[in-house]
């Protein structure tokens, strides 16, 4: 019973998705409870997951039992554990801000894409086999079509097609590199394309360099690299701000396999595809996180100031990820758990804020609970700027601290510390207008157009959303206090990664001998 | 027979490619479709081409045969990508109904200005 625990992240939210949409269609409320007790359920199997593979002990489970290279395999190490918990943990606070908010009433089916959402992200993180990654890839951004679009509306409706198509492309790239990765290797599992890639000669490796390339692009299409990431603003922009928190960790798919195929497969000992990551990929990171900085300053709009500050925090984990050591490594999972949760403590702010004072950053009337609204939007400002008290200061200071070796380090150093600087500015206009130029305003002063929706707001407010966001900032003013273990489990984590003989051995079954 | 698989992926492809820069939803769905064909031929000709044999291993003796594990990959692409072609026009006539504009492009909005009722 306990080794099929390891599937347990997938079948559960595959198993309750559609019972919401075929049993419970009318019921919001069963839906909501439903939705919600899958959640719960799932936070308590991806921890229970998280405690067995703790010790560094690598399993693997056999789908239909066959075994590795021919079956497909899901295989949980110390970083998967991370991924899936990080998962859970953040779809529990989403789902109870979309409960209490009213966005699942704006639409039909949220809970069920929602579900389905959470069974493709965990599928991708638990998955061994590449073919498979990019199945999980297609049922997550299947989902997220449907959760982008959720309640309508013109510019959703154009931004979702933007989203759709750019990620299509991406989706038939990823195709044309398994094929070819396929063609040169003759296998598809992450484990045995280890192994076969560091058989093959150097000199006939032109076809798999080709097919890391084309690989590396799509993650970095999903990561929202520079000159990729056209579709992230406009589409995290225009999404219900509920959808774009939990979109929080879908960027973070993207880096995950960059980590986990440039680890395993194209790993730095394989003299085919070396230098290849660290030439592109670090440049590239340093733009990211400039035009993310540059965006944050110049959004008018609160949905794209989240989404710029997203962009901008992919940009400072792409860079400790692209250096390819194990210290920079640690660095980067540290922060990856922490700018997928400031990340998605803002967009919910955005969306309160929003809900309140429609989506110009404009000085307007004060609004209802201003003072919990603005401390909230300031905490989430400074997290994802990384100023202290919050973990995004020790996040970059980890960063900062593994590049000190690096040969492009001045530039590194420079980029992320002008980068905050440019995102705090950012922040403290965008902070400056919405909460305090608005205290001077009389009613007559603001157009009546922009009258914020008064009338749909019930006189006494939901508690929800803010027991939403407060548990966001709780778990980064955890990561915060407990920063000496969660370093040393990323640590770990990097260890592992670097050292990916017993990964190989034990999705390969090569652990009796 | 090499030849003509390649440049029916070559064509697909740039056929696929030059219609997704039209940036209009009509054009940009057909050239998507013409991208999923190429790239289901291509994964297709990646467990390499053979002629009249089937995806069956003998045992006993020594016949050609051809990879199974492809066309179960293409299976899965076809079924996927057909998928995917249904969202996508849903979504597009979505766009086009509530916008009357058919450019996959965002709109340059008003600055400041509440746009949405």
């Amino acid at each position: 019973m306990m080794e099929h625990l390891l599937i347990a992240p997938v079948v559960l939210p595959a198993l309750v998705a559609p019972f919401i949409i075929m049993v419970l269609r009318h019921h919001l409320d069963l839906q909501r409870i439903f939705s919600l007790a899958s959640a719960v359920l799932l936070a308590g199997v991806t921890l229970a997951l998280a405690a067995q593979a703790a010790d560094g002990t690598v399993k693997v489970y056999e789908l239909g039992d066959w075994p590795a290279p021919f079956g497909i395999v899901l295989v949980l190490d110390r970083l998967s554990a991370m991924m899936i918990v990080l998962t859970s943990l953040l779809a529990l606070p989403v789902l109870l801000y979309a409960i209490g908010s009213g966005w699942d009433t704006r639409g039909s089916n949220f809970h069920a894409l929602f579900q389905f959402q959470l069974m493709g992200i965990m599928g991708a993180f638990l998955t061994g086999d590449a073919f498979n990654l990019f199945v999980f890839f297609e049922v997550l951004l299947i989902a997220s079509y449907g959760l982008m679009i959720h309640s309508g509306g013109t510019r959703r409706f154009q931004a979702g097609v933007q989203y759709v198509v750019f990620n299509l492309l991406g989706s038939t790239l990823f195709l044309f590199a398994l094929g070819t990765l396929y063609s040169v290797t003759g296998t598809l599992n992450m484990a045995d394309l280890a192994v076969k890639v560091a058989q093959i000669p150097a000199e006939d490796t032109a076809l798999l360099r080709v097919g890391a390339v084309m690989l590396l692009l799509v993650f970095a299409i999903k990561a929202s690299l520079l000159p990729l990431h056209f579709w992230l603003p406009s589409a995290y922009a225009n999404a219900p701000m509920p959808v774009a928190a939990l979109f929080a960790i879908m960027t973070k798919v993207g880096a995950y396999s960059i980590l986990r195929i440039y680890t395993l497969v194209f790993g730095p000992e394989v003299e085919a595809t070396a230098g290849l990551t660290e030439s592109w990929l670090l440049p590239a990171a340093l733009l990211t996180l400039g035009a993310g900085a540059i965006g944050v300053l110049g959004s008018k709009k609160l949905g794209r100031l989240a989404a710029f500050g997203a962009i901008a925090s992919m940009g400072t984990l792409l860079i400790a990820i692209s250096l390819f050591t194990q210290t920079a490594a640690a660095a980067a999972l540290y922060y990856l758990v922490h700018s997928t949760l400031a990340a998605a403590l803002l967009f919910l702010v955005a969306d309160l804020v929003m809900e309140r004072q429609g989506q110009w950053i404009l000085p307007q009337l004060p609004m209802p609970q201003t003072g919990l609204i603005s401390a909230l939007f300031f905490a989430a400002a400074i997290a994802l700027a990384g100023m202290p008290p919050l973990s995004g200061f020790l996040g970059k200071l980890l960063v900062l601290d593994a590049t000190r070796g690096a040969a492009l380090a001045p530039w590194i150093w420079g980029i992320i510390l002008i980068g905050s600087l440019v995102t705090i500015i950012g922040m403290a206009r965008a902070g400056s207008l919405l909460f305090w130029k608005g205290h001077g305003l009389t009613p007559e002063d603001t157009d009546t157009s922009a009258e914020p929706p008064v009338d749909t707001l019930p006189a006494q407010p939901a508690q929800l959303p803010f027991v939403a966001c407060f548990g966001l900032l709780g778990g980064l003013v955890a990561l915060t206090v407990f920063a000496g273990p969660a370093t040393r489990y990323a640590e770990a984590t990097a260890a592992q990664l670097y050292a990916p003989s017993a990964y190989i051995d034990t999705v390969l079954g090569r652990t009796a001998e | 027979m090499e030849l003509l698989v390649a440049s029916a992926v070559g064509i697909l492809t740039a056929a696929g490619v030059y219609l997704i820069l039209r940036r209009r939803s009509f054009p940009v769905i057909l050239g998507l479709s013409l991208l999923t064909y190429a790239v289901n031929v291509f994964l297709f000709a990646t467990g390499r081409l053979v002629t009249g044999a089937p995806p069956i291993l003998n045992k006993y003796e020594e016949v050609a045969y051809t990879d199974p594990l492809p066309q179960a990959l293409v299976l899965t692409a076809i079924v996927i990508s057909f998928g995917m072609t249904a969202v996508v026009v849903m979504i597009a006539l979505g766009a086009y109904l509530s916008s009357r504009d058919d450019a996959t492009a965002m709109p340059v909005e008003a600055d400041g200005a509440e746009e949405e009722a």
